[in-house]
């Protein structure tokens, strides 16, 4: 946070006038809250029996909520491993000396990149899944989830590889060809490694976009975590408590996924295993600039130009990745 | 196809979705900024409410807060937009897209008051700008072009966001497209229709971007 | 870490999801029972049956309990195949699965509001009907500007997105204001906060809700049916066989008094009265 830079320490005055600002954040924060818990216990939101059988009754975790739980995290895993190796192939593919190769990568990430996640599901499941009778059934809504994120995330990741890979110091690649190896040589062996590793922070980031794309797959039957919340509030008739707690339920995984990608970063940046830049768990300096390889807004090469940095870093693009609204 | 466009509102459904996405980016960066003002500001309150309301937004599915917006807000707080429940929804799914593209409008924009070198800010500082003054004349403009790359990812996001919408009976693309697949079976030819739609939708905006950013670069 | 690495560790990971993947396929259908306690030990004679998970009333699992309409008639009918209720294994049956779960054999009967048309018929053979159903309206116990589907003009309705109830309504009525969601359930929580004044689909999905203990006494089922829903158990194609033995135990069902049993035990607590085309006479099986 350079923010400190934005204002001076304050003065009597400014004092005063943050005093009141304070005074009122706080008063609005709190008078919202009161509105809201007034208005929810006028509609009998607030009843006991509605809240405690998150409390009193085991069956609602065990049976309802960490199944859904479990589920979610099952399909954010599939995804993101299964995302991790079709990115990692079309990332090679971006950057393969070929073109036959290079512009067909190049165009399926684009595509995959611009359809939404839903429409994909929808159409995997209801269009394919759903009358595949040589899957078990509890598996076709999964296979629906999975793909369609893997396809998406597949695309981003390859984007994350290959501007990774453009973020390696130049000699990098230089050396690998001097020493007689050939340019895929080259890139399986010393470009790839170090960029994956600089990338691992904007990986879990993108983990925490797939654990919450997972909850599309209430429109398709998958039973994640919203779609047994749902559930939840049939046998329990507590529609609205189980969705507010199924919410507080993801926020808290993914802050904590959030907090894992910090270690993480701080932990990679420390070891230096790598010649790229470590990508950030959260966004702090990106500054866009165009990819000379990429047709469209794919690779963003951002400088860095922080109080003391000025490093080319392309991997720039993954920390915005970390602020990725989705899909 | 042809029989398609005649039985379904394809036309309205593509045009909804255009509405959606213009006008939550509007609402998003209304709301970003000052969310972005709050979380860079003096006033440590101000911070923390700034840090929190990204962190809620930013990790909960925006599935869930579509359905709680209806039902939690609408239904149950009575905050609705319209009697007519179409309208209600479709206002209730700008609001939603909104806040929850404001909290990465935020971020694309804290990320972009970060590529100011510092200088800047204490040059401001030293020739007596206030705090408001320093962020409106010289940083916040040179913010946002070092914001644009991030921030046009979170439009294109937001553009194929508004399908979430369905969730709440929204006849965008993503509803009609539920709706024909459940009346006339799944065909790949509507699949791609669809996807072409966004496709067209999303690509000349990243060009833009890209050549945007290019364009605007603070030279340093 | 060098690439070789990761790879040998994602791999791994692949693996073990896999394996984890495998492992769970059956966590979504335990077995429960809801018939009666004497009868049941299991007999070893294996039987799965499709059901909704999520519809109180009609099937509903509750931890490892099954209970609901959907599932006493079920537990009834395989007793009289010579399964127990412990044998019987639960397994969730979402609409748009019904048909495929079925032919593709994953399940032996489906029970779970499941209405014979002449489109399912080409894919699956129905026993029964055991239950007729119609589209109805759900609303407020104090209710008294509703009874029936004529009084819905400018009236706020409540439905399930893209569903068949919800279309039929719109369509005779323009000056309805529809609000759809992805479940009942949303709309139920609507209802009773007083935002919408009503909800549609069928009668027994909305006496299964009115009779929640949550809801009791809150919630009531007009009774003005406007449509003829006749609930079948689904069956694989042409298996005529199991066809004619699943008609018999409902007949029985129906004549020995425990169909009735079933209606009052799920139904009654909402004060629910079954249109009088109960209980119905199930069709021969071709």
């Amino acid at each position: 946070m350079s923010a400190s830079v934005l204002f001076d320490a304050p003065g009597p005055k400014a004092r005063t006038r943050h005093l009141i600002l304070t005074v009122i954040g706080a008063l609005l924060a709190l008078a919202g809250l009161w509105v809201v818990i007034g208005k929810m216990r006028q509609a009998g939101q607030l009843e006991p029996a509605l809240w405690e059988p998150f409390v009193t009754d085991k069956s609602v975790w065990v049976d309802y909520l960490l199944v859904g739980l479990w589920n979610t995290i099952k399909a954010a895993l599939l995804s993101v491993v299964f995302a991790g190796l079709f990115g990692l192939l079309l990332g090679m593919g971006r950057l393969s000396e070929n073109k036959w190769i290079r512009w067909p990568a190049g165009a399926v990430v684009e595509f995959f990149r611009a359809v939404p996640v839903l429409i994909m599901m929808i159409f995997l499941f209801f269009g394919y899944f759903a009358k595949a009778e040589t899957l078990p059934a509890d598996w076709r809504p999964l296979f629906a989830v999975v793909i369609a994120l893997t396809l998406y995330n597949g695309s981003v990741i390859a984007e994350l590889v290959r501007s990774g890979v453009h973020s390696l110091p130049k000699g990098q690649g230089e050396a690998g060809l001097s020493i007689g190896l050939t340019p895929q040589q080259t890139l399986r062996a010393i470009q790839l490694p170090q960029a994956l590793t600089a990338m691992l922070p904007a990986l879990i980031g993108q983990f925490v976009v797939v654990l919450k794309d997972t909850a599309l797959g209430v429109q398709i039957t998958y039973p994640e975590l919203l779609t047994w919340a749902k559930t939840l509030g049939s046998s329990y008739g507590n529609t609205v408590p189980a969705y507010l707690v199924a919410a507080l339920l993801f926020i808290l995984l993914n802050y904590a996924m959030t907090k894992l990608a910090t270690w993480v970063e701080r932990r990679l940046k420390r070891r230096g295993t790598t010649a790229g830049k470590v990508t950030n768990a959260m966004p702090t300096i990106v500054q866009g600039g165009a990819e000379p390889g990429g047709p469209a807004a794919a690779g963003t090469r951002a400088v860095v130009a922080g109080a003391e940095e000025t490093i080319e870093s392309a991997i720039e693009s993954a920390k915005e990745r970390r602020n990725d609204p989705g899909w | 196809m042809g029989e398609l466009l005649k039985n379904y509102d394809v036309w309205g459904a593509i045009w909804t979705t255009i509405q959606l996405a213009v006008l939550s980016a509007i609402g998003a960066t209304v709301i970003g900024t000052i969310v972005a003002i709050m979380r860079v500001s003096p006033v440590a309150v101000l911070r923390g409410l700034g840090t929190s309301y990204v962190n809620i937004f930013r990790n909960t599915p925006l599935t869930v807060l579509l359905v709680m917006s209806v039902l939690g807000l609408a239904f149950i707080l009575g905050l609705s937009f319209s009697d007519d429940f179409a309208r209600n929804a479709y206002w209730w799914a700008v609001a939603m897209l909104s806040l929850y593209h404001a909290a990465f409008i935020c971020e694309a924009l804290r990320s972009g008051i970060n590529t100011v070198p510092a200088g800047q800010a204490e040059a401001a500082r030293s020739i007596g700008l206030t705090f408001s003054q320093s962020l409106s004349q010289v940083l916040l403009p040179q913010a946002f072009r070092g914001a644009v790359a991030p921030l046009v990812s979170t439009y294109i996001a937001l553009i194929k966001n508004t399908t979430v919408a369905a969730v709440i009976g929204v006849t965008d693309i993503a509803g009609l497209l539920q709706e024909i697949t459940e009346n006339e079976g799944a065909q790949l030819g509507i699949f791609f229709m669809v996807a072409m739609v966004f496709v067209v939708l999303t690509l000349p905006l990243g060009v833009f971007g890209t050549s945007l950013s290019r364009r605007l670069a603070v030279k340093r | 870490m060098n690439a070789r690495r990761i790879g040998a560790v994602t791999a791994a990971a692949a693996i073990a999801l896999g394996l984890a993947a495998c492992g769970s396929s059956d966590s979504g259908s335990g077995s429960g029972s809801s018939g009666s306690a004497s009868a049941d030990a299991p007999t070893g004679k294996k039987i799965k049956i499709g059901t909704k998970f999520d519809q109180p009333g009609l099937g509903l699992k509750k931890g490892t309990e099954m209970s609901g309409f959907d599932v006493d008639v079920a537990t009834y009918v395989a007793k009289e195949l010579g399964s127990n209720a412990g044998d019987i294994e639960w397994v969730q049956a979402v609409s748009a699965q019904r048909e495929t779960l079925l032919s593709s054999g994953q399940v032996d009967m489906i029970v779970a509001t499941y209405s014979i048309t002449d489109k399912r018929k080409e894919q699956v053979s129905f026993a029964g009907p055991y239950f007729i159903a119609g589209q109805d309206l759900l609303v407020r116990a104090d209710e008294s500007a509703i009874k029936g589907k004529a009084d819905l003009d400018g009236k706020k309705l409540c439905s399930v997105k893209g569903s068949t109830p919800a279309q039929k309504v719109k369509d005779e009525i323009p000056g309805v204001n529809l609000q759809e969601f992805a479940t009942y359930s949303e709309c139920v929580a609507g209802l009773v906060s007083k935002a919408v004044d009503a909800v549609t689909t069928d009668d027994t999905i909305l006496a299964g809700f009115a009779a929640q203990d949550q809801f009791k006494g809150k919630l009531k089922v007009v009774g003005q049916t406007f449509s003829t829903e006749n609930y079948g158990i689904g069956l694989k194609k042409g298996d005529t066989e199991m066809c004619t033995k699943v008609t018999d135990a409902i007949n029985k069902m129906i004549k020995d008094g425990d169909w009735e049993k079933a209606v009052q035990k799920n139904f009654g607590p909402a004060g629910y009265k079954p249109s009088d085309q109960n209980p119905p006479t199930p069709a021969a099986c071709a």
